[in-house]
């Protein structure tokens, strides 16, 4: 039955109409014009972005800290979402509260907080200290690794949701099966649960990768100026250095970059989808 | 068990109780900096005191932003419950092309970078005419709130039986009194929850505001940030540690409307 010919169809025009007016339509308008010049249709303004060294840099940059921060997330989270499927009721309620409640809580103020937990005296350097993996304390904040880990602290909870929503429709029985039939460990976990819980883990990594190549606050208050991304130099560009052009260019790869995650995440988890 | 089944059982628990401190940090942090009396954040506190609350009390700045930014969210909350409650029946209930497509697409906004939905937004606005900040950020925190409702609600709406409503018409109710008695009740945990998500959504939200805001109209976070960078002192951990607390009383009301572990699916 076509659109117009079901009554019911009408009841999704509001929503439908008001994102294509307020929302795709600029966005397509933002595409067009960052590829329109004065002689017609070009694509000189992204030459001109990649011939230039620093914004090699900037690139990198946002790859480089984008990786990192879905590393440490899946390094903590993956083992984390196990635990919260297999975990009593007293520890689960702990976990969960511990994952959501966050999620509630704007990111102005957990980077704000991440900006004191960094600092020389703050509680990352003093829990290391005791430990004596440092000699003495240490800044964090302003730094890479800083930025890091109050990024993966920050999107922990997009890596372990939805690989604890594949987690814990696995059948315990499965791997006792493979036990009985005489698989290692190793053997049952790379045979048997890893590639169950694979299409759990491309979310997670397709969330935690896209919204650390977007960050903006996060990197403002963490790193400040010296470390440009796509992100916060679109950002400037808008906002201080009143640079549109620049803005564009930077706004539309940043926004590809997204896109093609989203697109690529989708098409791995159909495949996984398929197979099993 | 073997040995590798020990180190997996063991790592697995260390993991468990590192998310849980390592998450709960920001908040502690930010709890325990807006009650210490230093001025220099300084962990533990060299002495407990309520002077940033004083001083958060007799803010000039902070407090026209917090307005601005419930009003903001109020009503693009209710906006999108509306819109986005119509357009779940119709994807739930139409028979027409497309709908998985029309899902993805109200969704979408999620999934793109808020700073350049913001700057694509921001230009739109620009072309059309519309240049007032206040208006603006109405418009433009629809787009923000509307994917919380229609994700949510369109889940509970393809668990509803809608053959009740048949039933509640032969017991002798009228269309509009069985969609009120039936299907209503049936959705306002959900509405609860999307709705009070979506709130909390646009109360945060900094990429998309920062760029219909003016010197008169500010919402809270951008106002925040500006205090941060400007003169940092712990009044901005009093104002986040009552954030904290919004955020925990909606925790509270999602577990008791829906349960903890349905607010962790995904």
């Amino acid at each position: 039955m076509r659109a117009w010919r079901d009554p019911v169809a009408l009841l999704a025009v509001p929503a439908v109409a008001y994102l294509l007016l307020l929302y795709a339509l600029p966005l397509a308008w933002l595409l067009m014009k960052s590829m329109i010049g004065p002689a017609g249709l070009t694509l000189q303004p992204y030459l001109d972005f990649f011939v230039d060294p620093f914004n090699w840099r900037v690139v990198w940059n946002t790859l480089s800290v984008a990786f990192w921060v879905t590393l440490v997330c899946l390094l903590v989270g993956y083992p984390a979402a196990f635990a919260l499927a297999r975990a009593g009721a007293a520890l689960q309620i702990a976990m969960l509260v511990a994952i959501i409640l966050p999620l509630s809580v704007g990111v102005v103020v957990k980077a704000f907080a991440w900006q004191i937990v960094l600092r020389r005296d703050g509680v990352v350097s003093q829990v290391l200290v005791a430990l004596q993996v440092w000699d003495e304390p240490q800044r964090l904040l302003f730094t890479e690794a800083g930025l890091v880990l109050g990024a993966a602290n920050i999107f922990l909870p997009f890596m372990i949701l939805p690989i604890y929503s594949v987690v814990k429709l696995i059948d315990p029985r499965l791997l006792e099966a493979g036990a009985t039939l005489g698989a290692a460990p190793l053997y049952r976990f790379f045979n048997i649960l890893l590639p169950l819980t694979l299409p759990g883990v491309v979310s997670g990594v397709a969330f935690v990768f896209s919204m650390s190549v977007s960050m903006y606050v996060i990197p403002s208050l963490l790193i400040g100026d010296r470390f440009q991304t796509l992100s916060t130099l679109t950002g400037r560009s808008f906002l201080f250095m009143r640079n549109e052009q620049l803005g564009s260019t930077t706004a539309v790869i940043l926004l590809t970059l997204a896109v093609s995650v989203v697109v690529a995440s989708g098409w791995l988890a159909r495949r996984l989808g398929e197979r099993t | 068990m073997m040995p590798i089944e020990h180190l997996a059982r063991a790592l697995m628990w260390i993991a468990a109780i590192f998310t849980v401190v390592f998450l709960m940090t920001p908040l502690f942090v930010t709890v325990a900096v807006s009650f210490g009396s230093s001025s220099v954040f300084t962990l533990p506190p060299p002495d407990w005191s309520v002077r940033w609350y004083e001083r958060l009390a007799v803010s000039r700045g902070l407090w026209p932003s917090l307005l601005t930014s419930v009003q903001v969210a109020a009503f693009s909350t209710a906006v999108a419950l509306a819109l986005g409650t119509l357009c779940a029946i119709a994807l739930v209930r139409g028979r027409f092309r497309g709908r998985d497509a029309i899902a993805t697409f109200l969704i979408s906004p999620l999934m793109l970078p808020g700073l350049v939905v913001g700057i694509a937004m921001l230009q739109g606005f620009k072309v059309a005419g519309l240049r007032e900040a206040y208006t603006s950020l109405l418009f433009a925190h629809v787009i923000i709130t509307l994917p919380y409702v229609v994700r949510t609600v369109l889940a509970a709406l393809s668990l509803f039986d809608f053959s009740l409503i048949d039933a509640a018409r032969t017991l002798g109710c009228s269309y509009l009194v069985a969609i009120l008695r039936v299907l209503v009740p049936a959705l306002g945990p959900a509405f609860l929850t999307s709705g009070m998500f979506a709130f909390l959504a646009s109360m945060d939200n900094y990429p998309i505001s920062i760029f219909f805001t003016d010197a008169w109209t500010k919402t809270l976070p951008i106002q925040m940030l500006q205090y941060v960078e400007e003169n940092p002192d712990p009044t901005i951990a009093a104002i986040s540690s009552g954030l904290v607390v919004l955020a925990i009383l909606a925790l509270v009301i999602g577990d008791r409307l829906v349960g903890l572990r349905k607010l962790a699916d995904f």
